[in-house]
């Protein structure tokens, strides 16, 4: 069974076991919801005070904040297994089993759980960036449906491959390193609003540091048609997403080092 | 039995709950770091959005940022989730067993409630304060770093008004621990607390940013006294008069809370030992 | 005036039903079911200070609930308990902090402390003055042999040295009446042997009461001269073992190791069990043939290398006990 329907098959099982409880699922979601809704309600209050940020006015910041919020719930919902994986698989030897199956650790990673529960977070995201879409008269059409597809994607790519750093980490240090959670959890916030309210410092960090402006805030302004104030060139912006895939890509590969070593070092 | 040997087990309980948290300090550093960098974005987006003209904006920038570096430093005190030792009791069922312990078992908790909060927030506090008081002046960001209490009468009501936030936090979290208990489940009270006390304390936004019809509701209810009031006196937003009442509203509130969380889990418990836990 | 008095005591609980899965969680959200289950039903009986009872029975069969409703946990549904002259659910905090109890599969110590922080923080929760406090840990210390556990965290030590550690933590504050639950499942044999003979002697030389439930039978031979059987909600039988045993299975075994092939034995008191080249097993009715009777009967006829006598299984004792009543597990 090749790895893609074999993470099929993970994931619905995941599915199945957490349908079990649907109680509990629908509460947690509904938290989730609340949690992440609730911080709009702040932006929006800022908003019904100073009326605009750098020149944004809120629907086009809910464009951007729902963008992020989306992305960020998806690849939140499927790296359960390595946000873990220090705590359930390097600390208590669990990760020799995956070891000894037939099978890349990372794709059993990446099947252990999909967490449903995220999909509090992401209809908060959608529901926010349906309101901007209103009240900027944000018109989807089809090219701008296939950059935001695109940035979705890649985004995913980028905030997984993070959280795959971070697992990495637990080669070294057994617990998960929290700290990472300011590129993650950090890096999502700071995607809420376009780059350009930021100083520049913060900018530079998350557009070559850790390429979260990649693929959010550039992606969305192609899709808006809008020139990036900051004048990144109009061909640049679509494509930018890309960055989100070498990083994962990039991420990948130091994962493999980490589990080479661990192999030698005999766990 | 003299009063200090009435209290001799919850003494006893809250510096042993003390004392167990403030062995985590990888996770009082982790969560520094964290803190600070939100306190960064958080500071950054009101900078930007007063540079667009603060004729509305109901504190200064200055204030504001005291504000947030405030909010990261007592981050902990905020509420979000039952006591993790009544979350794993009710999970495996054992919370009738905690009747075998020959204390009230509301005090009993409340007392570990304190212990596990402040054991959280004192070294992430003095984190905080060392990098955002001392550090960032000395590097010339003073304008962006917290500066201390506007008086020294503010900073005697800013003592007094953290007691009452330390007070009503674990007040808070007993509800949060009953629901639990009355449900029979960890999975659901915790979550939705977080969201309304992120929303109601003022750790989203200051609640003075919300709108102007809003306010006297926002400022009256409990959860308020959290952090909205605290930090407000800390700046002078909040001063003489007003200060006290605010501070006499958040201890208002700590009785109001204990009494009814008392009735409620005492409610709770004699269910239990009815229906067997 | 007895330490504990138990009269007519009843509980009925009442479960709520639910089809599994995600539709019967709608379903159970509009209409409840309710099943009606009794896990006491009349049960009554009374105990001085000072003895060593034996609460057996199945699984499910109530012995859970009555120690929960004597411990003061839970609420029975009716009937009358008092222990010390306490009612236990009622005035909970002064009727705890008079009881000691040991669950084997449950710790009452703090997992992630050492245990004597676990201590310590017992001494404060029960009050017990500081001096005393020292002379009572230091003493069970030295008796259950505890030096070299103190300073480790419970959640390291072996389940022998846990269930060591949890019997001197339910012994700090004094009690005089402790309750015993399964103290030694899952421990070695010599780690038995140390539970049963430290608590005997705790029974003896202190006259602490100590109720013990178990499903370990050597427990019971060992300790218990009064053995009380809970069985579907109700007590099937109150007296010494022997009592029991002989109301059961009166039968007893007899070995013979013959000289030569064993010979046929035809006695119309005795069933010949099995037979092994020179070995015979038979099975006698003490009440109708003695031991010393029947052996001597059997030596005179024919020439005996060895004979030993033996009692059936306590097991076996037991479980056809349970038969009888129909009380297997529920």
């Amino acid at each position: 069974m090749n790895g893609l329907s074999l993470y099929g098959r993970y994931v619905a099982a995941s599915i199945r076991a957490q349908m079990a409880y649907p109680a509990g699922l629908a509460i947690q979601s509904a938290a989730s919801f609340a949690i992440t809704i609730i911080e709009f309600v702040g932006v929006w209050a800022l908003f019904h005070r100073f009326g605009q940020i750098a020149g944004w006015r809120l629907g086009e910041v809910a464009l951007f904040y729902g963008l992020a919020s989306v992305t960020f719930a998806i690849s939140d919902a499927v790296t359960r297994g390595f946000d873990v994986f220090g705590t359930t698989f390097v600390k208590t030897g669990g990760f020799d089993r995956l070891l000894l199956r037939p099978r890349s650790p990372a794709l059993q990673l990446a099947g252990y759980e999909l967490r449903l529960t995220r999909i509090g977070r992401l209809s908060q995201g959608a529901i926010v960036f349906a309101i901007g879409a209103a009240m900027s008269h944000f018109v989807l059409t089809p090219p701008a449906a296939a950059i935001l597809l695109f940035a979705i994607a890649g985004g995913v790519a980028l905030f997984a491959g993070l959280f795959i750093l971070q697992a990495t980490l637990a080669f070294w240090t057994v617990e998960s390193l929290e700290a990472v959670n300011i590129l993650t959890y950090g890096g999502e916030a700071a995607a809420e609003y376009p780059l350009n309210v930021y100083a520049r410092w913060f900018r530079d960090l998350l557009i070559w540091g850790v390429p979260i402006g990649c693929v959010t805030y550039l992606p969305m302004l192609a899709a808006m048609g809008r020139a990036d104030p900051l004048g990144a060139p109009g061909w640049l912006t679509p494509l930018a997403p890309l960055a989100g895939f070498a990083f994962l890509g990039v991420s990948l590969f130091i994962w493999g080092f980490g589990v080479r070593r661990y192999a030698s070092a005999g766990g | 039995m003299t009063p200090g040997a009435a209290l001799r087990p919850y003494l006893s309980v809250f510096s042993g709950r003390f004392q167990l948290m403030l062995q985590y300090r990888a996770a009082a550093v982790a969560g520094f770091i964290t803190q600070c960098w939100f306190g960064v974005i958080r500071i950054l987006i009101f900078a930007a959005f007063y540079a667009g003209g603060a004729a509305h904006a109901p504190m200064s920038l200055a204030n504001a940022v005291t504000y947030t570096w405030l909010g990261q430093a007592f981050l902990a005190f905020l509420p979000w989730n039952p006591d993790p030792d009544v979350a794993d009791m009710v999970r495996t069922g054992a919370v009738a067993y905690e009747r075998l312990r020959p204390v009230d078992t509301y005090a009993w908790w409340y007392a570990r409630a304190l212990g596990w909060s402040l054991a959280r927030v004192a070294p992430r506090a003095v984190l905080m304060v060392a990098f955002a008081s001392v550090l960032l002046p000395l590097v010339g960001l003073g304008k962006w770093g917290l500066p201390p209490p506007s008086s020294p009468v503010a900073a005697g009501f800013f003592a007094l008004s953290v007691v009452g936030m330390v007070l009503l936090s674990a007040a808070i979290t007993l509800m949060i621990n009953t629901v639990v208990v009355a449900t029979m489940t960890d999975k659901g009270a915790g979550a939705l607390a977080a969201a309304v006390v992120n929303m109601l304390s003022g750790l989203v936004l200051p609640l003075a940013f919300f709108p102007d019809w809003l306010r006297p509701w926002l400022r009256a209810q409990p959860i308020a006294g959290l952090i909205d009031i605290p930090f407000s006196i800390y700046f002078g937003g909040l001063s003489g008069w007003s200060a006290a009442g605010a501070i006499a509203l958040q201890f208002g509130w700590v009785v109001i809370l204990v009494l009814a969380g008392r009735a409620w889990l005492g409610r709770s418990m004699r269910r239990l030992q009815v229906q067997g836990g | 005036m007895p330490q504990i008095l138990v009269e007519e005591l009843s509980k009925t609980y009442r479960i709520a039903e639910r089809d599994p899965g995600a539709l019967g969680a709608v379903k159970g959200l509009f209409h409840r079911r309710w099943r009606t289950v009794e896990a006491l039903n009349g049960v009554s009986f009374q105990m001085e200070q000072g003895e060593l009872v034996g609460l057996i029975g199945p699984n499910g069969a109530g012995k859970s609930t009555t120690i929960k409703i004597l411990s003061g946990i839970l609420e029975p549904t009716s009937g009358r308990c008092e222990v010390d002259g306490l009612t236990p659910w009622r005035q909970r905090i002064r009727h705890v902090a008079r009881i000691g109890v040991v669950f084997g599969q449950r710790t009452q110590l703090w997992w992630d402390l050492p245990v004597i922080e676990g201590f310590d923080l017992l001494r404060d929760i029960y009050r017990v003055p500081p001096d005393r406090y020292a002379a009572t840990r230091d003493e069970l210390t030295a008796l259950l042999k505890l030096d070299k556990l103190l300073n480790q965290p419970v959640r390291q030590l072996s389940l022998g040295q846990r269930m060591r550690c949890e019997i001197a933590a339910a012994l700090l504050h004094e009690p005089q009446l402790i309750f015993l639950d399964e103290p030694t499942i899952g421990l070695d044999a010599p780690s038995k042997l140390a539970v049963r003979e430290f608590v005997g002697r705790l029974n003896r030389e202190r006259g602490v009461t100590v109720i013990l439930t178990t499903h370990d039978m050597h427990d019971i031979e060992a300790l218990a001269e009064r053995v009380i059987v809970i069985g579907g909600g109700k007590i099937l039988a109150d007296g010494s073992f022997a009592a029991l045993r002989a109301g059961v299975l009166a039968e007893r075994r007899l070995f013979v190791d013959f000289a030569e092939a064993a010979p046929a034995i035809d006695l119309p008191e005795v069933r010949v069990v099995a037979r092994d080249g020179r070995q015979i097993e038979l099975a006698f009715d003490p009440r109708r043939i003695t031991a010393p009777a029947l052996i001597a009967r059997i030596v005179a006829a024919h020439p005996v290398d060895d004979i030993h006598v033996e009692e059936p299984l306590i097991e076996e004792v037991i479980a056809r006990f349970y038969d009888l009543h129909g009380a297997g597990e529920s």
